[in-house]
C-alpha cells in the first residue's frame, strides 16, 4: 500500500497531466492564431475557435485542482515555489487573464461570428496569440527551476532570492520545451476538429514540423539536465526506470510522427498525447520523492486528517465530475471523434 | 514608495475587488437566464428565449473574466500571502477542494449552456443553466466559508507556536459560515437583479413600445428584488455574529470608542481615532444595544476593550459599513416602490421609478464592494483573527508595488473593456426591435 503522501502526489501529477492535455492544448491553439493573422486567417481562427470555445474554461480548472493540492497538502512546497518563482508565476498569471479575457471578447462580441469574424478590435487576436504563447512558457519555467535545484539555492541577494531561481539555461529550455509541446499537441488535435481539407493539411504539416522541434527541445533540455538539473539527469539517464522511460518516450514520438505522415490522424492523437504524457512523467518520476529539488519532498505534508478529507474529496469529486466531463467532451466532440476524415 | 505589506494588501484588495464583481455575476445571471428559460417553456413565448439568449452572450464574456482572475486569487494566496498558506493550507485547503470541484462543474455546464442551445432539448438547456447557478452558489458558499474562518478560526489547536491537532472538517460547520454565506448571497442576487433591472428600466424610457423590456424589468426586480428585503434581516444576524467573535470589528463598524451600557447607534458620520469622537454623525440613542442585544442597556464593548495595536483602520470600517448599510436600505426601499407599482400594474408606466432604477443600478455592487471592506480591513491588523498578523504573513518578495501596479493598471484596462463590450450587447438590443430581429433570423 503507497503512502499517502504519495497517493495525493501522484493526484497532483493528475491534475497536470489532464491540465497538459486539454488545457494545454488550448494554449496551443491560441499559439496557431499568431499564424491566423487578418483576413486570411479568418477560416483558422473559426476553427481554432469553435474547437477550445466551449471547453477552454473546463479545461482551464485543472491548473486549479492542481494549485489546491498543492496548498492543501503540500504547503512547504507551495510556499517556497511561491516566494521564490514569483516572477514567474505572476507573469503566467497576467498571460492567463490575457488570454482568456482576449478569446471572451473576441468570441463573444456581438457582432462576431461563427466564421471567424469578429466586431471587437483585432488586436484581441494578437492579445489571445501572445498570452497564449507565454503563459506555458511560464508555467514550463516553473517547473524547470522546480526541477533544477536553483529554487532552494542561496538567499543572500535579492538577486539570488528571485531572480536566480528561475533565470537560467534548463528552466528556460523548459519553458521553450512546454510552449512547444503544446503548440504540437493543438495542431495534432486541431487536424480531426476541421472538415476542411486544406486545413486539415495545414495542420497536420504544422504537427509534423512542431513534432520534431518537440523531439529536438527535449534532447536539447535532457542535455541541459547534467549540469542544470543534476537530481533529474541521475533519474533519468542513472537508473534503469528512467532509460526505460526516455526510451518509451522516445519510441512514442517517433510513432506520433508516423502516424501524423501516415495520416492516421486519431492514432496520431493518441500517440502524441501519450508523448507529452511521457515527458510530464519522465520528470515527475525522475524527481521523485522530491516536490521541490533538493530541500522539500512529499513527505514534508499536511498532517494525515487534512489527506483523508482531500483524497475522500478528490474521489467523491472525480466521480460526480467524470460523468459530466464525458458529457461535455461527447456533446461537442463526438461527431469529430466518431467519423473519420479522408 | 509604499511599503511591500501595503503594496501586497492592495493588490489582494483589487484583485478580490475586481473578482468579487464577476463572482457575483456568475451566481446570479444563470438564475435569472434560467428564469427566462423556464418562462419560455412554459409559456411557448419567443421573447422570453429571446431574452434568455441575450443575456447569455453578455454573460459569457463575464464569466471568462471572473474564472480567469479567480484563478489569478488562487496564486495570489501564496505569492503574497506564504506564511499564510503555510500554516492555513491544511485546515481550509479541503473547503478550496471543493470549490474547486463546484467551479469545474460550473465551467462544464456553462460550456454545455452557452454553445448547446441548438445541440441538446431545451429542458436538458434549462438544467444545465440550472446547474450553472446552483454550483455558482455553491463555490461561493465554500469560499465565503473560508473568509468565516479568518474571522473566527477554527478546527486546530495550537500547541507551541505551531498548528496541530488539524480537523479540517470544523470549517465546514463554522458558526459564522452561515451568516456570512448567506449575506453574500442574497448579496449577488439583489446586486445583480438591481444592474438588470436598470439597464432595462433605462432602455424601457427610451423604447417604451419593445416588448423585451418590461417581463425582463420584472425578471430582474424579482431576483434582485426579494433578496434586497431579506438582506436586512441577514445583515442582523451578521452583526450579532461579528459582535459575539469579532468585538473589534463591530466597535470599528460602529466607530465605537468607549464601552457603553446602552450604546447608541451611530449613523454617517466621520470617526476621529485622534480625539475618539464621530463627527457629523446621526446618533439613535441606545440603536447599537437594542440591536445587538435587544435590551437598551445591554454592555457593548468598545475599542478600548482592544489594545491599541490590534485596532482595525476605524475610519475606513465604519465608512465602509455606512456605505452598505445606505445602499442597502435604498435598494430595499424601490423594491418596495416597484413591488407597489407592480402590483398596480404600472410597473412599465412610473417614470419616476423607472429613473428612479437606473440611478440605483450600481448600488448592489458598491454595497458589495463596501461590505467587502469591512469584514477584510474590519479584521485588520490581523490576517487570521487572534493568531496570525497579516505583516507576519506577507511575502520576503521585494519591490511588491511592481505587480501591485501591473495588476491595477491591467485589470482597470479589462473593467473599462469589460463594460464596452457589454455595451456593445445593449446598444445591439438598442438598434433592433425584437421583431425585425427574429425575422431576420429566420430567414
Amino acid at each position: 500500500m503507497p503512502s499517502y503522501e504519495l497517493i495525493v502526489a501522484a493526484a497532483l501529477v493528475g491534475a497536470l497531466t489532464f491540465y497538459l492535455l486539454f488545457g494545454g492544448a488550448d494554449f496551443g491553439a491560441g499559439i496557431w492564431t499568431l499564424f491566423a493573422m487578418g483576413r486570411q486567417g479568418q477560416p483558422q481562427r473559426a476553427l481554432i475557435d469553435q474547437a477550445i470555445g466551449p471547453i477552454w474554461e473546463a479545461n482551464h480548472v485543472w491548473l486549479i485542482i492542481a494549485v489546491v493540492i498543492l496548498f492543501t497538502a503540500f504547503p512547504p512546497a507551495f510556499s517556497v515555489i511561491s516566494i521564490r518563482l514569483h516572477i514567474p508565476l505572476t507573469v503566467m498569471l497576467i498571460g492567463i487573464v490575457l488570454r482568456g479575457t482576449a478569446f471572451a471578447i473576441r468570441t463573444h462580441d456581438i457582432a462576431s461570428r461563427p466564421d471567424g469574424f469578429t466586431g471587437a478590435p483585432p488586436i484581441w487576436h494578437r492579445i489571445f496569440a501572445w498570452s497564449s504563447l507565454i503563459t506555458p512558457t511560464m508555467l514550463g519555467i516553473v517547473l524547470g527551476a522546480i526541477a533544477s535545484g536553483r529554487a532552494s539555492g542561496p538567499t543572500d541577494t535579492i538577486r539570488q532570492t528571485f531572480v536566480e531561481p528561475w533565470l537560467g539555461r534548463f528552466p528556460i529550455a523548459v519553458g521553450v520545451l512546454a510552449t512547444a509541446l503544446v503548440a504540437y499537441l493543438a495542431a495534432v488535435y486541431l487536424i480531426m476538429e476541421s472538415s476542411d481539407p486544406e486545413l486539415r493539411r495545414l495542420f497536420r504539416r504544422r504537427a509534423v514540423m512542431s513534432g520534431i522541434f518537440v523531439i529536438v527541445l527535449a534532447a536539447i533540455a535532457l542535455f541541459l539536465t547534467h549540469d542544470g538539473a543534476p537530481e533529474i539527469y541521475r533519474g533519468l539517464v542513472g537508473t534503469a526506470l528512467g532509460r526505460a522511460t526516455m526510451v518509451a518516450t522516445a519510441l512514442m514520438h517517433l510513432a506520433a510522427l508516423w502516424a501524423l505522415m501516415t495520416a492516421r490522424d486519431l492514432l496520431a492523437r493518441f500517440l502524441a498525447g501519450g508523448g507529452a504524457v511521457a515527458i510530464l512523467w519522465g520528470w515527475a518520476l525522475s524527481q521523485y520523492p522530491y516536490l521541490v529539488e533538493p530541500s522539500v519532498t512529499i513527505y514534508d505534508a499536511a498532517p494525515h486528517s487534512t489527506l483523508d478529507i482531500l483524497l475522500a474529496s478528490l474521489v467523491l469529486g472525480s466521480i460526480l465530475l467524470l460523468p459530466f466531463l464525458y458529457y461535455l467532451y461527447n456533446l461537442f466532440k463526438g461527431d469529430v471523434l466518431s467519423h473519420r476524415h479522408g | 514608495m509604499m511599503s511591500d505589506l501595503l503594496a501586497s494588501r492592495s493588490q489582494m484588495a483589487m484583485s478580490l475587488g475586481f473578482h468579487i464583481v464577476f463572482a457575483a455575476l456568475g451566481i446570479a445571471m444563470p438564475a435569472l437566464m434560467a428564469m427566462a428559460e423556464w418562462r419560455w417553456l412554459k409559456t411557448g413565448n419567443e421573447d422570453y428565449l429571446e431574452l434568455a439568449k441575450r443575456w447569455s452572450k453578455g454573460t459569457a464574456i463575464l464569466f471568462a473574466v471572473g474564472a480567469v482572475s479567480g484563478t489569478v486569487l488562487s496564486f495570489e494566496l501564496g505569492l503574497l500571502w506564504p506564511s499564510f498558506m503555510e500554516r492555513a493550507g491544511p485546515v481550509i485547503g479541503p473547503l478550496f477542494g471543493l470549490e474547486g470541484f463546484a467551479f469545474f462543474t460550473e465551467a462544464i455546464f456553462l460550456g454545455i449552456y452557452l454553445y448547446g442551445w441548438s445541440r441538446i432539448p431545451p429542458r436538458a438547456h434549462f438544467l444545465a443553466g440550472l446547474i450553472v447557478a446552483a454550483s455558482g452558489t455553491a463555490s461561493a458558499m465554500f469560499v465565503v466559508t473560508v473568509n468565516a474562518w479568518m474571522n473566527a478560526p477554527t478546527g486546530f489547536d495550537i500547541i507551541d507556536g505551531r498548528v496541530t491537532n488539524v480537523r479540517p472538517l470544523v470549517p465546514f460547520l463554522h458558526p459564522f459560515a452561515f451568516h456570512e454565506t448567506l449575506h453574500m448571497l442574497l448579496a449577488a442576487f439583489a446586486a445583480t437583479g438591481f444592474l438588470v433591472a436598470g439597464i432595462h428600466a433605462f432602455l424601457l424610457l427610451r423604447y417604451p413600445s419593445n416588448r423585451l423590456h418590461k417581463p425582463a424589468l420584472i425578471m430582474a426586480l424579482i431576483v434582485g428584488g426579494v433578496p434586497a428585503i431579506l438582506q436586512p434581516v441577514s445583515g442582523d444576524l451578521i452583526a450579532r455574529a461579528v459582535a459575539d467573535h469579532q468585538p473589534a470589528k463591530l466597535a470599528a463598524m460602529e466607530a465605537l470608542f468607549v464601552t457603553e451600557a446602552g450604546a447608541d447607534f451611530v449613523l454617517f458620520g466621520l470617526p476621529d481615532v485622534a480625539r475618539q469622537t464621530v463627527d457629523y454623525a446621526v446618533v439613535i440613542p441606545r440603536g447599537l444595544s437594542l440591536l445587538l442585544h435587544g435590551h437598551p442597556h445591554a454592555v457593548v464593548p468598545g475599542l478600548d476593550r482592544i489594545p491599541r495595536l490590534d485596532w482595525p483602520p476605524v475610519a475606513v470600517t465604519h465608512i465602509a459599513f455606512q456605505v452598505m448599510v445606505a445602499c442597502g436600505i435604498i435598494m430595499a426601499g424601490v423594491t418596495i416602490w416597484a413591488s407597489w407599482r407592480w402590483w398596480n400594474n404600472q410597473l412599465g408606466e412610473d417614470r419616476w421609478l423607472l429613473r428612479m432604477l437606473v440611478a440605483t443600478a450600481p448600488l448592489g455592487f458598491i454595497a458589495i464592494e463596501a461590505g467587502w471592506v469591512v469584514t477584510e480591513v474590519g479584521r485588520q491588523p490581523w490576517i487570521i483573527q487572534g493568531l496570525l498578523r497579516t505583516s507576519q504573513a506577507v511575502t520576503p518578495m521585494p519591490g511588491l508595488w511592481i505587480p501591485m501596479v501591473t495588476f491595477s493598471a491591467l485589470y482597470l484596462l479589462l473593467a473599462g473593456v469589460v463594460v464596452w463590450a457589454i455595451w456593445r450587447h445593449i446598444a445591439a438590443t438598442m438598434v433592433l426591435a425584437p421583431d425585425q430581429e427574429v425575422r431576420r433570423e429566420a430567414t
